[in-house]
């Protein structure tokens, strides 16, 4: 178990470095950040002096050895566009992210495991016939989508719910949360179903099919036969032999939430990292891209370790293996 | 039969399954009727999709939608269970009725300790608290000899080999301590060498307790060391049924003797076994009159145009017109 734990964190490393040259490689193929920075009436001595000060006179190796250098270090060197150290610009935004990322998983994992069990069980019935139609549009409309028509419903026509923005905000010194507030908490109910949507419906499906797969199995049959009351049967029997598969695809959706925030937040003009990385894109303030990119891929090579190490939890059988091959 | 003076454990009467499908309606299983006895084995034999394991889903009531009973009454005890509402007939099920699967490798959860899958089972009929169950599950082990049983309580399916997992298996159908057995192919899936030490101990366990069984396999050999009485099904009817000895010495339906000849067992000392020509009909395309008259030796007209009555023939029952041979 701990050498595979070892192999794990091993093969993340080789992954970041990998996503590193890429983010790297940003900084030579879009683009001259001098144009862009420097405006109309520039000599060609500015234009030397911001290219000595950002580096970027220095050879390839040397400029990607002191970008992974700074990277580890948290220091992703200053935005072109706003003139401060990058570190500071997306740690200030990443709280409204990973709040709205939070809840939207949760309610996506709450809803999605009830409904695809309620659904597995029920099979037939009308009220699992129609979560599942329904279930067809959570999976195919695209998020823009369900947003604006969220914000039509419950801003514009009712009224209900503001259609933008992370209202009022509590600071806690190094974290500003908006779960504190009664209209950070209303502001945060559509971008969290409009984000979590999709990921909702995608579980539960996931966990309707490997439930029915599970309930045909010998040892359901064995466990009604010896007289087991159903909610044994469906949660204590079936439902914890559904979960590796459930739990490598909602890992993966989790990060996929965290990076997909993008378009919700854009809809919602939600002040997070996913904003500041659209507009980053349009100005080609490449320091504060590649800065995302890395952060998406630490979270995502962060999860999917977890997510290895859950399956230890779960599935005696893997403990066994692991502990007999792996010494 | 007057000499049936003790009162059965399990009677069926006139038991039937059907399943409606687009084809229309199927009957895996028509118009069965069998008795068990306090302590003792029916042997229920057949070719695969004969209605055996139906029969035994359906006393037990865990027939799989569509599939449901159709007809007739399955009595345990004397108290009527095929028309239980749900809740009622989970309680029967495990506290009445044991049942042990064919495949010891399937049949536990993976993910739960044996101990778990015990005193679940357990605490859900009897009486007892946490602790008692505990050491019941422990002794429940010990009697279907797994050695070390205390300290094996918090292993896994996966730590036990075959044998030993269908030893698991029978302990936690016997755990409540029910009055009937159903164990459908308990054999099949095992090494030969362990199939005789599972056979042996469900006997001794049954025999202590007094428990009947209801044994389905399509193994002469266990048939022959194990059962009372057999019962021979064939396209979801009862073509004979009847103390073992009789049955696999002389039995009296063509099918039976067919049956007979070509097991290896029975057949012993002839240089080739014989085979029956043909094969079972699909339950989609039944014959008319006997469902067996197709493939029968002695078939006449009257086979092939109405269904054989079930009489009293060989110290037991048969469904033919001709049992022997002879016209009825």
């Amino acid at each position: 178990m701990l050498a595979f734990a070892i192999r794990r964190a091993f093969q993340s490393f080789i992954v970041l470095l990998v996503v590193g040259l890429v983010a790297f490689s940003m900084f030579n193929f879009v683009g001259d950040p001098i144009d862009n920075m420097l405006g109309q009436e520039r000599t060609d001595a500015d234009i030397e002096r911001l290219r000595t000060q950002l580096g970027l006179d220095q050879p390839f190796p040397v400029q990607y050895y002191r970008f992974l250098e700074g990277a580890v270090q948290g220091n992703f060197g200053i935005s072109y566009r706003q003139g401060r150290p990058v570190s500071e610009v997306i740690s200030e935004r990443l709280p409204a992210t990973l709040e709205l990322a939070f809840v939207s998983a949760v309610l996506a994992i709450i809803f999605g495991v009830a409904l695809g069990v309620f659904t597995a069980i029920r099979r037939n019935g009308w009220a699992a016939n129609t979560i599942m139609t329904l279930s067809l549009i959570g999976v195919s409309l695209p998020t823009f989508l369900i947003g604006i028509l969220l914000i039509y419903l419950f801003a514009v026509e009712l009224g209900w719910l503001p259609s933008f923005g992370r209202g009022d905000v509590v600071d806690l010194g190094w974290w500003r949360t908006g779960l504190l507030t009664q209209s950070g908490l209303k502001a945060l109910i559509l971008p969290a179903i409009t984000l979590g949507l999709y990921q909702m419906t995608l579980i539960m499906r996931l966990v309707r099919s490997e439930m029915l797969e599970v309930l045909r199995q010998d040892y359901i049959r064995f466990a009604r036969a010896r007289g087991l009351k159903d909610k044994s049967v469906y949660f204590r029997h079936a439902l914890k032999n559904t979960l590796v598969p459930v739990i490598t695809v909602t890992g993966m959706q989790l990060g996929a939430i965290i990076a997909f925030a993008i378009i919700t937040e854009t809809v919602f003009q939600w002040p997070g990292v996913g904003l500041l990385f659209i507009n980053a894109i349009r100005f080609v303030d490449i320091p504060v891209m590649a800065a995302y990119l890395m952060l998406i891929s630490v979270m995502f090579v962060s999860i999917n370790l977890i997510v290895d190490l859950l399956y230890f939890a779960i599935d005696p059988r893997l403990r066994i293996e692991k502990s007999g091959s792996g010494k | 039969m007057a000499k049936t003076v003790k009162k059965p454990v399990l009677s069926v009467k006139n038991l039937s399954v059907e399943i409606p499908t687009r084809q229309g309606i199927l009957t895996p299983v028509d118009q069965l009727s069998f008795d068990i006895e306090q302590g003792k084995i029916l042997g229920v034999v057949g070719e695969s999709g004969a209605g055996k394991s139906m029969t035994g889903n359906a006393v037990i009531g865990l027939l799989d939608p569509p599939a449901h009973i159709s007809g007739g009454e399955i009595r345990l005890k004397g108290k009527r269970i095929d028309n239980l509402e749900r809740e009622a007939l989970r309680k029967v099920r495990g506290k009445e009725i044991g049942m042990v699967f064919q495949d010891p490798l399937t049949s536990l959860n993976p993910l739960l300790p044996i101990g778990e899958q015990l005193t679940e089972t357990i605490l859900e009929h009897l009486p007892v608290n946490k602790n008692e169950a505990q050491e019941r599950a422990i002794a429940a082990l010990e009697e279907v000899g797994i050695p070390a049983a205390a300290q094996r309580i918090n292993s896994y399916p996966h730590e036990f080999s075959g044998g030993m997992r269908q030893r698991v298996v029978i302990a936690l159908a016997l755990c409540a301590e029910p009055s009937l057995v159903i164990a459908d192919e308990p054999t099949t899936a095992l090494d030969v060498s362990v199939q005789a030490q599972i056979i042996a101990l469900l006997k001794r366990l049954c025999r202590e307790r007094g428990t009947a069984i209801m044994l389905i396999t399509h193994d002469m050999g266990v048939i022959a060391e194990t059962a009372d009485e057999v019962a021979v099904m064939y396209a979801g009817r009862l073509a004979e049924l009847g103390p073992v000895r009789n049955v696999l010495t002389s039995p009296t339906h063509p099918y039976t003797q067919g049956l007979m000849a070509s097991t290896p067992l029975a057949a012993k000392g002839k240089k080739r076994l014989s085979q029956i020509p043909g094969a079972m009909p699909r339950l989609t395309d039944l014959p008319f009159g006997c469902a067996f008259h197709p493939r029968c030796p002695i078939a006449k007209d009257k086979c092939r145009s109405d269904p054989a009555p079930t009489i009293e023939a060989g110290g037991g029952k048969a469904a033919c017109w001709y049992v022997n041979g002879e016209k009825s």
